[in-house]
């Protein structure tokens, strides 16, 4: 005599359910488990198996797991923030009073800032703990090495953020940073060898076509640094740092997991 | 003979290439092993031209032909409105000049600070320009006393135009710890 079926019995055995979540029906053995894990693009994100000692706080801080989730609430409170911010001068720096003053849950514009300087934070002490419990030795240095571009990308993506208020502190910040880039070597027209580039008296390196100039979008900080640095913000490095992030992800798979304690 | 045997084989090896090497295609496509690889030389030149040139192309989208940037040169009316021993502030905001007179003539001081970029102001009770972002200071001839600033103030050039007003141009510059403070039009004799 067949076994009388719930209702989520026959939803998890009917056709909507098993369409859209592969492998179909109630996991019962502890391999459909694993393959409802492997199947599903979110679940497969994460190891299906674990080592006890992986999950022990004092060993990990989770500092990673935690940059990664600031992460995602700088994405999605920075998207929100997009739909009112408009990077101009004239009107960026009062549609972030705006946004503080009017626009319902002012608290957005801070979750967005306070997340921003939360992410410098972990990530550092995140490389901090890998750093101490040796967990960027073989077979793992390739994914220091990840690390550390996605420490900068982090730290580019403060540095644009900076300047989008459109504020004196805000101004003169990028001023500042700025200015740093005028002594690149070869690329900075202030910078060592920037005069090597050069046919007789006509120079290839100058305020006019230098690396700041590239960055800054002009020889003074003006609209198209603003612009600039909104585009880079919000596109240009999120895209490079999702990429570099996918790799960091995948590799600490495939390199054993998370290291193990001594 | 075992000698004789090895000559003969010797002689039985293909006296010509393979056709395929001659430049014919032994399975009627038209494709030989020699063409092949020159197609796909080609093919590897083409996309690595092209692929260079769209990243030139993008190197260079970032450098415009055209600013829309202030006005480097500007007029600052007739020598006579600046008073001997003062700093003037009135093109401060503008085009970031101090112009100063002194009792020989006038100069214009760049108001950028020479450490990181930040605007000086000018203390007139202590006879000093003052920079708010790291504490650099500058007497009124725009040399450096105080503070991180590296090096002076650089001054623009400044000459007198036709109908005797002043011209200020920011295109070129004097330093003064290259000299340069010497040249003619770094300083206008009144």
């Amino acid at each position: 005599m067949a076994e009388k079926k719930n209702l989520l019995q026959r939803l998890a055995e009917g056709q909507i359910w098993t369409s859209i979540f592969r492998g179909g029906g109630v996991p019962k053995s502890r391999r459909q488990r694993m393959m409802v894990v492997l199947n599903s693009v979110f679940l497969h994100l994460h190891p299906v198996r674990l080592p006890k000692h992986a999950v022990k706080l004092k060993f990990t801080w989770c500092m990673g797991g935690l940059s990664f989730f600031i992460f995602l609430i700088l994405t999605i409170s920075g998207i929100l923030l997009m739909f009112y911010y408009r990077p101009t001068i004239e009107y960026a720096y009062t549609d972030i009073i705006d946004l503080a003053e009017q626009v319902p849950f002012g608290i957005m514009r801070e979750i967005h800032r306070w997340g921003a300087h939360a992410m410098v934070i972990t990530v550092w002490l995140h490389m901090f703990r890998v750093f101490m419990t040796g967990s960027y030795k073989p077979p793992r240095e390739f994914n220091w090495a990840i690390g550390v571009v996605l420490l900068l990308l982090t730290l580019l993506l403060s540095f644009t953020g900076y300047l989008l208020p459109w504020d004196q502190l805000a101004i003169w910040a990028i001023a500042v940073g700025s200015n740093m880039a005028r002594a690149t070597p070869f690329l900075g027209h202030e910078g060592p060898g920037a005069a090597l580039l050069a046919i007789g008296d006509i120079n290839f390196v100058t305020v006019a076509s230098d690396v700041r100039f590239a960055l800054i979008g002009g020889r003074f900080l003006g609209e198209a640094t603003l612009l600039r640095f909104y585009v880079l913000h919000c596109i240009g490095l999120p895209f490079v740092i999702m990429i570099f992030m996918a790799v960091h992800f995948w590799r600490i798979r495939k390199d054993g997991g998370i290291s193990t304690p001594v | 003979m075992p000698e004789a045997t090895e000559k003969k084989t010797a002689t039985i090896a293909p006296s010509s290439p393979p056709p395929a090497a001659l430049g014919k295609a032994d399975d009627g496509s038209g494709v030989t092993r020699r063409s092949f690889f020159s197609w796909i030389s080609i093919g590897w030149l083409a996309f690595v031209t092209a692929t260079g040139g769209f990243f030139t192309m993008m190197l260079r989208f970032f450098f415009p032909n055209v600013l829309f940037e202030p006005i480097q040169t500007f007029r600052a009316g007739s020598p006579d409105e600046y008073q001997a021993g003062e700093v003037d502030l009135r093109w401060k905001g503008k085009f970031g000049v101090w112009i100063v007179r002194d009792d020989e003539g006038i100069y214009a001081l760049s108001t950028v600070c020479t450490h990181l970029g930040c605007t000086p102001n000018w203390l007139a009770a202590e006879q000093k320009f003052k920079c708010p972002c790291h504490g650099s200071g500058f007497r009124k001839t725009g040399i450096n006393f105080e503070g991180p600033a590296p090096r002076p103030l650089e001054r623009y050039r400044i000459v007198l135009a036709d109908d005797g007003q002043i011209i200020v141009d920011k295109t070129k510059k004097y330093q003064q710890e290259k000299g340069q403070w010497g040249d003619p039009e770094a300083f206008l004799k009144v």
